[in-house]
């Protein structure tokens, strides 16, 4: 792996969206179950956030809560400093132009109905483009593509199966490059593609940051990856945030057990697999 | 779209279902069109249940141009025609109460049994013991029998002449080309009680409860897959106050809501559409319940999250991004639907509560009529049997189609 990147601190800058408290509760009763409880985050504009945890630890949760789609059962969540209102339809629809996602499955990310260019062109009307002529929203759609090494000339008139589950996760950040969101949550966008995949997808993001400076919450279970790509990290565990920070502070010297653990975990090339850290009855 | 008619068509049961069901209505199309036109509830016959077969006017016969033939075994054919086994039987019987000794008598010699019957046969005679009904029988016997001897020519007289006149006279071996009478019809599934012809009303009834099916079907499938699709999706109170309502109507039996609905509705105003409405209206719920569990299963997937986040509206998400995922389930389940609803009008039909009885036949009623002319009872097979296979038929047909579509689009299913 490269060198990690030189990273900036975002700490003094604009915030985009923080939360105060944010709890999501399922079920009622003895089938309770906490998935996210009272987290307290602040992510600023142009910052590339990772939030870390294991499976089950709520990271999906709470990126549904972020995204609108899901209700904090308790918690303020607020939006470029003021509190979110997406209590209308069309408020929503409004709170989507600023923040979109890109989701971890490709595969079931698409309406297989519905044909490769519908999803691009979605996203120009949802621009405002709906009234451009048909050559210019296609020049937009193959300058979308060509940022993701698509040709859009061979995506036309196909439909999503008809393509490798890179390709169609590339096409979900072509979608993002044509939307340009405030906000971009990608719930991890790399774990059902291949190494090769993976890299490329990850230097996309990072590009498309530096190019529009969108604020990135990057959701992941690989601490290395996020590592390599953040400035700042949110560790997670059991719907808690245990541990948060500049990503060289968080990952170099670590205070939590299971930030410890979690680093402990990576796989590595050159020297022996410490597995002396994983809790054997927890994995029971 | 192409692929999956093609995949679907690839599918030995659907096809076969499909052919199945093809045939009928291509017959409900072209039978009343090419071969019997008319109105389906015409009474032909006077008389109930006449049997199958081909009908040749008498009168017609008498005054076509006749043949010789000598056929070698038009006597023997003859004589069982009016003497059967059962005959002979009765013959020994009454040779028996005579106290004639038949040890001899073989059963099977025609002449020798003549013979007998006519020396020992008496109508005055009252044997001890035997009933009126019984007497009756031999006497109906004796004029069957005699006919066998009776003379080789039969006398036709002419009818408007005071005193009687011979017109012409036929002989044993007479014949007439079945083509030259000018009045031959045949009745394949012969006549029911009222003297229609069943099979013309058969085909006419299989139309007419197919459509009362798709209505049904129609209508159930309709208010199912939208409230299905509203509660499954919209979720919350509107969820709860829609399965409210179908656990409601899934509580009531719908056989009986059927029966107080159509009772109420009365005789006069209970069209075949107005019994398929109330069928579609009665048997919605479970199409509800089981399209509402389909999209519950569909509305957390990534698409539909990414259809909202594309800020569609919510007719929009639930035509394009639900519906075309459960279409097949849709399909398959309006087949059933259609199914269930032909067989709810044979039962209320059945039970008296169909469509009014003087305007179409459906097989539901054709059931009704032959159960209460007790064509069940007095042999005529041809008054129900091909109604209730027709029944099967449709029903089999459909069910086939809906497994081999289960097959197709779920592939756990295929063997």
């Amino acid at each position: 792996m490269n060198e990690p990147r030189v990273r900036r601190d975002f700490s003094d800058g604009p915030l985009c969206l923080s939360g105060r408290g944010v709890t999501k509760v399922f079920g009622l009763g003895d089938k309770k179950t906490v998935a996210v409880d009272h987290v307290d985050f602040d992510f600023h504009e142009g910052e590339f956030v990772s939030i870390v945890g294991e499976s089950g630890s709520g990271k999906t949760t709470l990126s549904k809560m972020l995204l609108g789609l899901l209700n904090p059962t308790e918690g303020e969540i607020l939006f470029q400093g003021k509190p979110r209102d997406i209590s209308s339809g069309r408020k929503k629809r409004e709170y989507w132009k600023g923040i979109q996602a890109i989701f971890q499955d490709p595969f079931s990310s698409y309406n297989v109905f519905h044909k490769i260019d519908s999803v691009l062109l979605d996203c120009i009307n949802m621009r405002g483009g709906r009234a451009l002529s048909r050559e210019k929203k296609i020049e937009m759609m193959t300058e979308a593509c060509s940022f993701v090494n698509l040709k859009f000339a061979e995506l036309t008139n196909k439909y999503p199966f008809e393509l490798s589950g890179g390709q169609m996760q590339r096409l979900m950040i072509a979608r993002i490059f044509l939307l340009k969101p405030r906000i971009l949550l990608a719930d991890e966008p790399t774990s059902m593609v291949d190494a090769c995949s993976r890299a490329t997808i990850l230097d996309m993001l990072l590009e498309l940051r530096n190019e529009t400076g969108m604020t990135i919450i990057f959701i992941t279970h690989d601490i290395g990856l996020a590592y390599y790509i953040s400035d700042t990290v949110y560790i997670m565990e059991h719907g808690r945030f245990v541990e948060s920070g500049p990503a060289d502070k968080v990952i170099l010297n670590p205070q939590a057990a299971y930030t410890k653990r979690l680093i402990s975990d990576v796989p590595k090339i050159h020297e022996e697999w410490d597995l002396s850290t994983v809790d054997l009855k927890a994995e029971e | 779209m192409k692929n999956t008619l093609r995949q679907v068509f690839h599918s030995s049961k659907f096809l076969v279902g499909f052919i199945i069901f093809a045939l009928i209505l291509l017959t409900v199309w072209l039978y009343p069109l090419l071969i019997n036109p008319g109105n389906p509830l015409e009474m032909i016959g006077v008389g109930t249940f006449a049997k199958p077969g081909t009908y040749v006017s008498l009168y017609d016969a008498v005054n076509t141009r006749t043949e010789t033939l000598r056929l070698p075994d038009a006597d023997d054919k003859r004589v069982a025609y009016l003497l059967s086994d059962a005959d002979r039987v009765a013959m020994i019987e009454w040779f028996g109460i005579m106290d004639i000794d038949v040890s001899e008598l073989d059963a099977t010699d025609t002449d020798a049994l003549l013979d007998l019957w006519f020396e020992n046969y008496d109508p005055a005679i009252k044997p001890k013991g035997m009933t009126q009904a019984r007497r009756n029988f031999f006497k109906r016997l004796d004029k069957s029998i005699r006919q066998i001897r009776s003379a080789d020519t039969l006398k036709v007289m002419h009818p408007e002449e005071d005193e009687l006149v011979e017109r012409s006279s036929i002989t044993k071996t007479d014949y007439v080309n079945v083509g030259d009478v000018a009045n031959v019809k045949l009745l394949p599934l012969g006549t029911d009680n009222f003297g229609r012809d069943v099979l013309k009303e058969l085909v006419s009834a299989t139309g007419t409860s197919i459509v009362i099916g798709l209505i049904a079907g129609v209508v159930a499938t309709l208010i199912g897959l939208t409230l299905g699709l509203l509660a499954g999706y919209v979720g919350g109170l509107v969820d709860d106050v829609i399965m409210f309502i179908t656990n409601i109507f899934t509580v009531i039996p719908s056989f009986v809501l059927l029966i107080l609905i159509s009772y109420s509705i009365g005789q006069e105003q209970r069209g075949a559409s107005v019994v398929a409405l109330v069928i579609g209206f009665t048997s919605w719920t479970w199409t509800a319940r089981s399209v509402r569990s389909q999209v519950i299963s569909l509305r957390n997937r990534d698409h539909v999250n990414l259809s909202k986040l594309s800020g569609h509206s919510l007719v929009r998400i639930i035509v394009t991004d639900i519906l075309p995922y459960i279409a097949s389930y849709v399909v398959m389940a309006f087949i059933l639907q259609v199914s269930s609803g032909i067989l709810s009008e044979a039962q209320l039909s059945l039970l008296g509560l169909g469509p009014k009885t003087t305007v179409t036949p459906t097989l539901g009623l054709m059931m009704n009529w032959a159960m209460l002319y007790s064509a069940h009872t007095n042999g005529s097979w041809w008054a129900y049997f091909p109604v209730i296979l027709t029944i099967t038929l449709i029903s089999f047909s459909l069910n086939l189609m809906n497994t081999g579509l289960d097959q197709v689009f779920n592939p756990t299913l295929r063997d």
